[in-house]
């Protein structure tokens, strides 16, 4: 038995991205629920399984029940980080392929840039790491980045070309918080700040929220949109603290991508669009290594020059992604609107054309959890 | 089941010995396996059997970075991972040696120095350097 197909994601909506004035994260959250149950053309009702993570609320599961005066059937509230949203939908497609739920609404949503201007985080520093003073999560990525430019001569050039090729997708995105200029040079002689990691490295900090609701397959075409089906999933947890992670270089997304793939009977040339979980830049190199679209080592050239840009041979995070799109703390959920978006057809000047296959990819901790969603239109099941 | 033992855990048996000068870590007596961070279970064969060994000390840089602060804040620190001999690795942060000369591959030596509470932590130093 295999999940692959047996569920739709038929609604999808984003709220409150860049700056939410005044509101709540629970807020914003529910704007997104809201709309992508309009998206979708279900009643609230119809939901009787619900997922979200947030950062702060331990048992935002229950509170969003709460907002939305629904006694669930199922409230999931795993937590695993900005990858939990990637989790979440493989659960709602097992939920709803045992017929166990017929309506899984999964969400998120944060205030962080208004409310504190920071990353709003209910977690310290691992009690064996405190003592040297790491910035959390800063320095984690920073180690790895040092790792794999010691172990494979990955550039800061290479680096920067990551959020150079995000900022070009970004300015086709009416939507992206950031949308000036930016060039190698900028990125390269931004404010250090935990070597080799700079400023222009470091994802945003706005608020925002996304939703999407699911379906099973069979009744996915009953939506006012064209639905888009999970065709596989996977996840990899290797570690919670960085100073855990048996090897720097390689990510969990090895694991929880060939599993993604192999389920849904894809390997990375089919992939049409990729969006991935890029808090820094160096995750982007990591992740497409590990998913397989370029040898372990080669990432940094595999992103070079525009490589993953508008034009280049693999357009990844074509919203602007983390660093230049939304990144209100989890930003797991983006990927899969994103996602969503592109095979649908409806992602404007960005629009990869006749985009049939995509991979949403999160991460979680500091590299730590590590999830894989392929997602494809009605012509790849 | 074999080898838990009564009283203090060992994440509280090791913040003892740090506070009177003593650094040790674990070793599994099923297997040989060392462990760090202090763990109930060896994380190679899942025995509880594991005791407190001292270290050789010696150890690698596997990866740096220098945290960038102001100096009116304290100035620039380094924090590392650096794997022991015998096959762990942990955080900590290099003395004696200036930032920039601190890079993957830098042997290194462990002595018991200061965090930034002044509470005692594992430091290191570049081998054959005396503090």
């Amino acid at each position: 038995m295999s999940l692959r197909g047996k569920a739709a994601i038929v609604g999808a909506a984003l709220a409150g991205c860049g700056e939410a004035h005044g509101k709540t994260s629970m807020e914003i959250t529910i704007e997104a629920a809201h709309g992508a149950l309009a998206d979708a053309g279900v009643p609230l009702e119809q939901v009787d399984a619900i997922a979200t993570c947030q950062p702060l609320d331990m048992l935002s599961g229950l509170s969003l029940a709460q907002e939305l005066g629904l006694n669930p059937k199922f409230t999931m509230n795993n937590r695993m980080g900005g990858s939990s949203f990637l989790s979440h939908t493989l659960w709602a497609a097992m939920l709803l392929e045992l017929r166990l739920a017929d309506t899984v609404l999964i969400c998120y949503g944060s205030n962080q840039r208004t409310a504190s201007g920071k990353l709003m985080t209910a977690l310290g520093l691992p009690t064996y790491e405190a003592p040297y003073k790491p910035m959390f999560p800063l320095s984690s990525y920073a180690l790895a980045a040092d790792r794999h430019m010691t172990q494979f001569g990955t550039t800061r050039e290479q680096l920067a070309d990551v959020a150079v090729a995000a900022r070009a997708w970004a300015q086709k995105n009416p939507e992206a918080f950031v949308r000036d200029p930016l060039t190698r040079e900028d990125v390269i002689a931004s404010r250090l700040v935990s070597d080799p990691l700079r400023v222009r490295d470091c994802c945003l900090v706005t608020d925002g929220g996304g939703a999407l609701v699911m379906r099973r397959a069979e009744t996915a075409k009953d939506h006012p949109n064209s639905p888009v089906y999970l065709l596989g999933g996977g996840e990899g947890t290797t570690h919670r603290d960085i100073s855990e992670m048996a090897d720097l270089t390689t990510t969990g997304a090895a694991q929880s991508g060939s599993a993604a793939m192999e389920m849904a009977g894809v390997k990375p040339s089919d992939i049409d669009v990729v969006q991935l979980y890029d808090a820094f830049t160096i995750n982007v190199i990591l992740f497409l290594e590990d998913l397989g679209f370029c040898k372990k080592g080669e990432g940094g050239a595999f992103v070079a020059n525009g490589g993953i840009a508008p034009g280049g041979h693999l357009p990844v995070n074509t919203n602007g992604g983390g660093l230049s799109c939304v990144h209100p703390g989890m930003y797991g959920i983006f990927t899969l609107v994103e996602a969503v978006r592109q095979l649908r057809g409806e992602a404007g000047d960005r629009q990869i054309d006749g985009a049939e296959l995509a991979v949403a990819h999160g991460n979680g901790g500091v590299l730590s959890s590590q999830v894989t969603n392929i997602l494809g239109g009605a012509a790849t099941l | 089941m074999s080898g838990i033992v009564q009283g203090p855990g060992p994440d509280a048996v090791f913040a003892s010995q740090l506070a009177d000068g003593v650094f040790e870590i674990q070793k599994c007596g099923n297997c040989g396996t060392h462990v760090f961070h202090p763990r109930v279970i060896c994380t190679a064969c899942g025995s509880a059997d594991l005791k407190w060994v001292a270290p050789s000390g010696r150890g690698t840089v596997y990866a740096r970075t220098i945290i960038r602060r102001k100096p009116e804040k304290g100035g620039d620190y380094n924090v590392v991972l650096v794997d022991l001999d015998e096959g762990v690795r942990m955080m900590s942060r290099v003395d004696g040696i200036e930032n920039d000369e601190i890079a993957a591959g830098l042997k290194v030596s462990a002595t018991i120095g200061e965090g930034p509470d002044g509470a005692p932590a594992v430091v290191f130093r570049p081998e054959g350097d005396t503090p």
